[in-house]
């Protein structure tokens, strides 16, 4: 298969691009933004992601979605990260979704149909300290009852606070540091037992910290296999890690473009400062290192959609070159931008706090060159 | 699709009954390396075999037309046929200056007649060829080039000096810009093909810092070269350069490529145990070079297929360059003193810090890193300015 999209891909790229320019450009950020929306998100927004059928991406057509891929899904977000939008996409239509895929016909049929409709907002709470480090995973989840009881916490739950279900990947067994012994359950958010408190972050996002304290959820909310979750959580990982290397290509990209746009506009010394070599070189080496995060993110999406058995592997190298190529635009757009680039007023700062955010998610450069080491042995 | 997976089946086995044992086993150096040419001497009769049986097929330029000696593979084809010689880790039948440079200047530029001659030539490895390009004056600003070729009707008489001409020693026959109008700097310079033995004609090898030669400098002492050895019009040659430059560029970002080796650090294990900092740039740097194997892919796929910028080879050149100094560093870095030996055997004749040294250069031939980025800046980023 070649390394480029193909004619569908490229016409769904032509109708989501213009949509979410339309529809969600960074304006639409700063308005949830400066009216401090409790949602954080726009609900109508994500009714026309499922009327245009996007949420249902990558479910099967046979269960009501679109049956497409991983490279497809990447288009969306990829627009998502150029366009700065909020959206509930990634975590519930991307990431949920694969995990639920590996899940009981049960949980896939409660939760694809609202998925598809744009009636449901699943969040994930894997992580429990402030680096991404699932298999130091150390909640808590006792058998009681005709199924589980959980306690413990979670945190950098993203739309935590609105989701309707909650994704939790928990210690059946094992310990600390062990994939072995995980996990994952299905609970509804207003479970009883289940707290949130939301902080609002550095790139205007929302996200929660959930506690749980003795919440129980029945046999049939395990997703996968118990003790074995680990198996359905890599699913997860996988496409959440993918889905934000793919956003993040667009955060990238979108100050890249940015910034050379002001580069041919701006005056100074009586020249358009694009002219100048000192700036030529740095756009020029810029754009080499965004062109090559994109092609790390193409094959690794093509990878998992072939089910490769090296996927995983690009995966890592997909999300560590795009959050480096994606920080370089952002710190480069900044600086090139000069004083401007300090003022709330322009928009290229909001890049550089989206990425920022972004990086955490599901592990930064580090967590994902370290895990390309590991995973080559050393 | 059926079909390109009946071709596969087709290529494999071919390979697995053509491609000699030997000649699957990784290249140890310049030694494992046929360059064809009228005085090739053949390492092994694996080493000729291998390059006679793939000639007869067509398969040292897969994707050329047959009647230039190619097998007229498609482009989905070609990369099958060349997943299927890295599956079995087959060494090239031919490296030569003739496939990766002027043969795609001649398909484009050349007559019918030089197509037929030239090409074949090329293909079946009997005529090795060097590249007339850089003069002692003339580097970054190629086009300055003052080789001058004087009109004497039938032929010109060439007389000037060219550097940097990889393998002059060794090659038969060179492609080269020589100045055939002094008053336009552009539409003056002429593309010309001729004989290394002819009269006139000297090269001298320079000692580089790595400890080879492998670029000379080639000196004209009133060559003359009959007037139907020139590829493309009179005084057009600058377009020809230009386009053969793309191709060179391709080329030597290829070096970036990892030879197979998808994780530098696994080769060191036993060195990063104990070096926390160096696995961390060991580990920065498999992330690029596996990225950087995506991004060569995405990159053969587009320029094949007529979806790559013309100027995106120099993007290439640069990133593959950069990557492969960058390699050879941690390389250095993660060998220690051993791999400050220079002449013992054990480690093949200092074979590390000389491939070291060598790799200074990828950014600096071909094109310099900076010159590199002034083409994408202006071609692919369109910045303003002369």
């Amino acid at each position: 298969m070649p390394l480029y999209h193909t004619e569908d891909q490229a016409m769904l790229k032509d109708s989501v691009a213009p949509f979410l320019a339309d529809n969600a450009p960074v304006k639409h950020l700063r308005t949830l933004r400066d009216s401090k929306d409790a949602t954080g998100f726009s609900r109508d927004l994500w009714k026309q992601f499922a009327e245009m059928g996007l949420n249902g991406i990558l479910i099967p057509e046979a269960e009501g979605g679109l049956g497409l891929g991983h490279v497809e899904a990447g288009i969306v977000l990829e627009e998502i990260g150029r366009n700065l939008t909020p959206s509930p996409f990634l975590t519930t239509a991307v990431a949920a979704v694969e995990a639920l895929k590996g899940g009981s016909a049960a949980l896939r049929g409660a939760w694809f149909p609202k998925i598809v409709s744009g009636d449901a907002v699943i969040a994930l709470a894997i992580d429990e300290g402030r680096k991404h480090r699932p298999e130091a995973i150390a909640m808590k989840a006792e058998r009681a009852g005709n199924g589980f009881k959980l306690d413990g916490a979670k945190t950098f739950v993203l739309n935590g606070h609105v989701a309707d279900m909650v994704l939790v990947a928990a210690r059946t067994g094992g310990s600390a540091g062990e994939t072995a012994g995980l996990t994952l359950f299905a609970v509804p958010r207003d479970a009883a037992g289940v707290s949130v408190t939301t902080d609002l972050m550095v790139d205007s996002s929302l996200a929660s910290r959930l506690s749980f304290d003795g919440v129980q959820v029945d046999a049939d909310a395990v997703v996968g296999e118990v003790d074995a979750g680990w198996a359905v959580l890599s699913r997860l990982l996988n496409a959440g890690r993918i889905g934000s290397a793919a956003e993040t290509l667009g955060v990238g990209t979108g100050a890249m473009d940015m910034t050379f746009d002001y580069l041919k506009q701006r005056k100074q010394f009586g020249k358009v400062i694009g002219e100048f070599q000192a700036l030529q070189h740095r756009a020029a080496h810029l754009y080499a290192e965004m062109e090559t995060a994109r092609s790390a993110v193409l094959k690794a999406q093509q990878l998992l959609d072939a089910g490769a058995d090296n996927a995983e592997l690009m995966v890592s190298v997909a999300k560590a070159k795009a959050g480096l190529a994606t920080n370089l635009s952002v710190r480069e757009g900044v600086q090139m931008h000069g004083g401007i680039g300090m003022t709330d007023e322009y928009d290229i700062g909001l890049y550089m706090k989206r990425d920022r955010a972004l990086a955490e998610f599901m592990g930064d450069v580090n967590f994902h060159a370290d895990r390309v080491a590991k995973l080559n042995g050393y | 699709m059926a079909e390109l997976e009946s071709f596969r089946a087709e290529i494999r086995a071919w390979l697995e009954e053509n491609c000699p044992a030997e000649m699957r086993k990784p290249v140890r150096g310049d030694e494992d390396v046929c360059w064809g040419g009228r005085n090739c001497e053949f390492q092994s009769e694996a080493q000729k075999k291998w390059l006679e049986r793939c000639a007869a097929k067509g398969y040292t330029v897969p994707d050329w037309p047959k009647p230039y000696g190619g097998a007229g593979l498609s482009t989905a084809e070609t990369k099958i046929f060349r997943e299927e010689m890295a599956a079995i880790k087959a060494r090239s039948p031919l490296n030569s200056f003739g496939i990766w440079m002027l043969g795609p200047a001649l398909l484009k530029f050349g007559t019918e007649e030089q197509k037929v001659h030239y090409l074949n030539q090329i293909a079946r490895g009997e005529i090795r060829w060097c590249q007339g390009y850089s003069e002692p004056g003339s580097g970054s600003d190629l086009v300055s080039l003052q080789t001058f070729g004087e009109d004497k009707g039938d032929h010109w008489v060439v007389n000037g000096s060219k550097i940097w001409t990889s393998y002059a020693n060794k090659a038969d026959w060179i492609f080269c810009l020589v100045r055939t109008n002094k008053e336009d700097k552009y539409r003056g310079i002429s593309f010309l093909l001729f004989d290394m033995t002819s009269p006139g004609v000297s090269t001298k090898p320079i000692l580089l810092i790595s400890g080879a030669s492998p670029f000379c400098e080639t000196f004209f002492d009133n060559v003359e070269v009959p007037k139907a050895q020139i590829v493309g019009e009179l005084n057009r040659g600058w377009d020809v350069a230009k386009f053969l430059l793309g191709h060179e560029r391709e080329m030597i970002s290829g070096m970036g490529g990892d030879g197979g080796i998808a994780s530098l650090g696994a080769l060191y294990k036993d060195v990063l145990e104990h070096d926390a900092l160096l696995r961390a740039e060991m580990a920065l740097f498999d992330v690029e070079s596996l990225a950087y194997r995506a991004h060569g892919e995405r990159f053969m796929d587009e320029w094949k297929s007529g979806r790559a910028h013309p100027a995106y080879s120099n993007l290439m050149k640069y990133v593959g360059t950069e990557l492969n100094k960058r390699r050879h560093e941690l390389v250095m870095a993660a060998g220690g003193t051993e791999a400050l030996e220079w002449e013992s055997q054990r480690t093949n004749e200092g074979g590390k810090p000389r491939a070291w040294l060598r790799t200074k250069a990828n950014s600096i031939e071909g094109g310099t890193s900076e010159v590199m980025l002034n083409v994408v800046s202006k071609r692919i980023l369109e910045m303003p300015g002369g």
